[in-house]
């Protein structure tokens, strides 16, 4: 194409001008340090009406609104909760954070923490977390998801834990004690096939998220830490994924799934509805969430058990999101002021506990709301059982949960294709993981 | 930031001055029409009588006359692109921004991500599969509401609903209808004796492919059969006339007089049609998500996953936006040849 000056000359002023909005926009960008919580302001923070905003994502919504509502019922400062979708959430904080918009507090998905905190999205609030009086008992594992570099950023928002969930009007048709679930990973295999040999229209032995990493995370794991293994190293740059009791899991539900024993739908189940089988009744024992039971309650008759590894033992996923003060609030000490009240005895039972959510705090776990159902105990137990884990890894998202992420690849081979590509499969999660 | 996501091809703005047309496209085929006004070959207004000396302010009118689309191109179109081009080429993570240069290992990684392979081969199968199948059936639907007299209105409104539904609703829908827990289209398909046992919609990669597919079709079908129709009717019914006279019959004159006179509709729905297959995203994501065992996903889904979904890499996201950009700039250069030829 042929140019004439004065063209020339157009394009010239218009690739400078749009230089020029470049350098404004990273200038905007990358301004700022972090905010600090000042230490005069006592363990308590500031409460001085202040308007704080909070981020979190649509599954944790019911537990955000409770401790929100409360807080605000009961303080000057008032938060604003913000729910964004669940799969649009890493992208929200993502905008946010690069043009320096992020809310004074933000939840995260506490596998992902890891990643966040080193790229210094939050408040170092060590020292804060020190002066509480509470501060020995909150939860381990979420506590060492957001510490970065010796400093703490993080403390936990909701746990969700992952247990086992059976129908005991399933299990009394096919003849299984209603009171008592798998104690291990073969027991599991059992109850599954013996509701499956009811052989009723629509009801299935088992369900799981065929398609969905973050499900295979949330359920497997447990098996595989119940049996004395790890998934990761220590650093979560190298996967274990290949063990023994690992392939026990896979072998499991490999045949399971060859018995027609699993609902049709599991094998194309990306997440979004992968516990509604078992929530409508046609589903005999799953590994679930544990934040559901009150839901579920209502249309079935829930039995719930620590997840069980090869030859017993017990563990849960201890999931959830952690919550942290944002490099980018203008009011940190009121922010912590939400933070400290959150971890009080007041959030934790009367709030948290007399909802049927897991309370954070270890002392906190025989309340007098766990004593009323013995199903709420038995999932604050595990939350602090020796073998329960917050796997920590800083690529978490792009080995495990990201869609057709080489964890999804390695299991549905596992389950689904040719078993013996396990070892080139679990080399690809190291990978992901160490990149 | 985001990935390019307009549904017409950035490239072809290139050879169009600011001001020649909000629509490259159809800007760029106003400029071949007998019945736009005289345009020089490079879309330049021929002045004939006037000479390069023509009066300054007259030159300044039209600036201030082409000043507002420039504006908006400015801001809306090239800004971005310079922020994507500056990005492409910088270690840009999505939480800690850029953190210096980084070519051309951006390149080298997307090129060599393990998924861009198969992305690109789905993406190319999808965009001929949904293209054939679109103008196809949208040119049939076009002549039979030219034909139908009587139930004319009807027929167009029938097919034109699918259109004011958006992409990411109707994605829904269908998802909804897919579904293996409450999809009513499973069981049909049983009752009908058309399927033994449940049917899986997105559970295997060609019954995803063609699910989607479906979708896609049941949504723009509507749309490029209104573009054709226009196209229809815009041919004189004289040509015909003259046709039948000659003994043309019903075949001979679709083919020797429609088809040849409808070029240009046909042009304007392929470069539409491919262009916006190119960046499918929102039907697969929603739908299949990649999956089955990403064996659908599309490059933009790619770009998608690698800024937000786990890498977390807007650098090398945008080193991917910027060889889809390439390629697109490219497979719309040479449509455009390819149809130029044919029109002369």
């Amino acid at each position: 194409m042929t140019t004439t000056p004065r063209t020339r000359r157009a394009r010239r002023l218009v690739a400078l001008l749009a230089t020029g909005a470049l350098a404004g926009l990273t200038a905007c960008g990358s301004g700022g340090t972090a905010p600090t919580v000042s230490s005069d302001a006592g363990p308590e923070g500031v409460d001085d009406g202040t308007t704080l905003t909070l981020w979190t994502r649509a599954p944790l919504e019911a537990q955000a609104q409770l401790l929100v509502d409360a807080y605000n019922e009961s303080h000057e400062n008032q938060v604003e909760l913000t729910i964004t979708p669940n799969d649009d959430y890493v992208t929200r904080v993502g905008a946010a954070a690069g043009s320096g918009d992020l809310p004074d507090l933000f939840a995260a998905d506490i596998v992902y923490v890891p990643n966040w905190t080193e790229a210094g999205l939050f408040a170092d609030i060590t020292d804060k977390i020190a002066e509480l009086p509470e501060a020995g008992s909150i939860n381990q594992g979420h506590l060492d998801a957001g510490t970065y570099e010796d400093q703490q950023y993080v403390l936990p928002f909701v746990l969700d834990l992952s247990v086992m969930f059976w129908n005991k009007d399933l299990y009394r048709q096919a003849g299984l004690d209603p009171e008592q679930g798998p104690t291990t990973l073969a027991e599991y295999e059992e109850q599954a096939l013996a509701v499956q040999a009811l052989d009723q229209e629509g009801v299935y032995g088992t369900a799981f998220g065929g398609n969905c990493g973050g499900c295979g995370v949330f359920t497997w794991f447990p098996m595989v830490w119940a049996s004395g293994e790890q998934v990761m190293d220590e650093a979560g740059t190298e996967s274990l994924l290949d063990g023994d009791a690992a392939t026990e899991v896979y072998d499991t539900f490999r045949t399971l799934q060859e018995a027609g024993a699993v609902t049709p739908a599991s094998r194309d189940e990306t997440g979004a509805t992968w516990v509604a089988d078992f929530q409508e009744g046609r589903v005999g024992v799953m590994p679930y969430p544990a934040t559901l039971l009150q839901g579920t309650s209502e249309t079935v008759d829930v039995g719930v058990t620590p997840i069980p590894g090869v030859d017993g033992g017990a563990s849960t996923f201890v999931g959830g999101d952690g919550i942290g003060i944002s490099k980018d609030s203008e009011a940190p000490d009121a922010a912590w002021n939400f933070l400290s009240w959150l971890m009080s005895d007041e959030a934790q039972v009367e709030v948290l506990a007399a909802n049927d959510v897991t309370p954070a705090r270890t002392d906190l776990a025989d309340n007098e709301f766990a004593k009323e159902d013995p199903r709420v105990q038995v999932i604050n137990e595990v939350a602090g059982a020796a073998d329960s884990r917050t796997p920590f890894a800083p690529n978490f998202q792009q080995a495990f949960n990201a869609p057709g992420s080489p964890w999804v690849t390695l299991f549905r081979n596992q389950v689904y294709g040719d078993a013996g590509t396990l070892e080139q499969d679990n080399e690809a999660i190291s990978e992901a993981l160490s990149q | 930031m985001t990935p390019p996501s307009t549904p017409l091809p950035p490239g072809a703005t290139t050879g169009a001055p600011a001001g020649a047309g909000d629509d490259p496209v159809t800007a760029s085929l106003a400029r071949r029409s007998p019945l736009a006004p005289r345009a020089g070959r490079r879309g330049r207004p021929v002045r004939p009588g006037r000479g390069r000396g023509g009066s300054s302010s007259r030159r300044r009118q039209g600036w201030l006359y082409a000043a507002p689309t420039a504006l908006f191109v400015l801001v809306l179109f090239l800004v971005p692109l310079g922020l994507v081009l500056r990005m492409s080429v910088s270690d840009w993570s999505l939480f800690a921004g850029s953190r210096g240069i980084n070519v051309p290992d951006n390149f080298t990684a997307a090129v060599g991500d393990r998924l861009f392979g198969p992305a690109v081969q789905f993406t190319v199968t999808y965009t001929v599969v949904t293209t054939v199948i679109l103008i196809a059936l949208a040119l049939g639907l076009a002549l039979l509401v030219q034909e139908a007299t009587r139930w004319n209105s009807v027929v167009r409104t029938a097919v034109l609903v699918p259109s004011a539904l958006g992409l990411a609703s109707a994605s829904l829908l269908f998802y909804a209808l897919y579904s293996p827990q409450s999809g009513p289209l499973g069981p049909l398909l049983q009752r009908l004796g058309l399927a033994d046992g449940p049917v899986s919609f997105l559970g295997t990669p060609s019954a995803a492919l063609w699910s989607t597919v479906a979708l896609v079709v049941w949504r723009f079908a509507g749309f490029y059969m209104l573009l054709l129709l226009v196209g229809l009717q815009g041919i004189s019914g004289d040509v015909y006339e003259a046709a039948s006279i000659d003994g043309a019959g019903r075949f001979r004159s679709f083919w020797h007089i429609t088809l040849p006179l409808l070029t240009p509709s046909l042009a304007l729905c392929t470069i539409l049609c491919v262009t916006g297959s190119l960046l499918a995203f929102d039907q697969f994501y929603i739908l299949t998500k990649g999956g089955p065992d990403n064996t659908t996903v599309t490059v933009v889904q790619l770009v998608y996953s690698t800024a937000f979904a786990g890498a977390n890499d807007l650098g090398r996201a945008a080193a991917l936006s910027i060889l889809v950009l390439g390629a697109l700039v490219v497979v719309n250069a040479l449509q455009f040849k390819a149809l130029r030829r044919k029109d002369v």
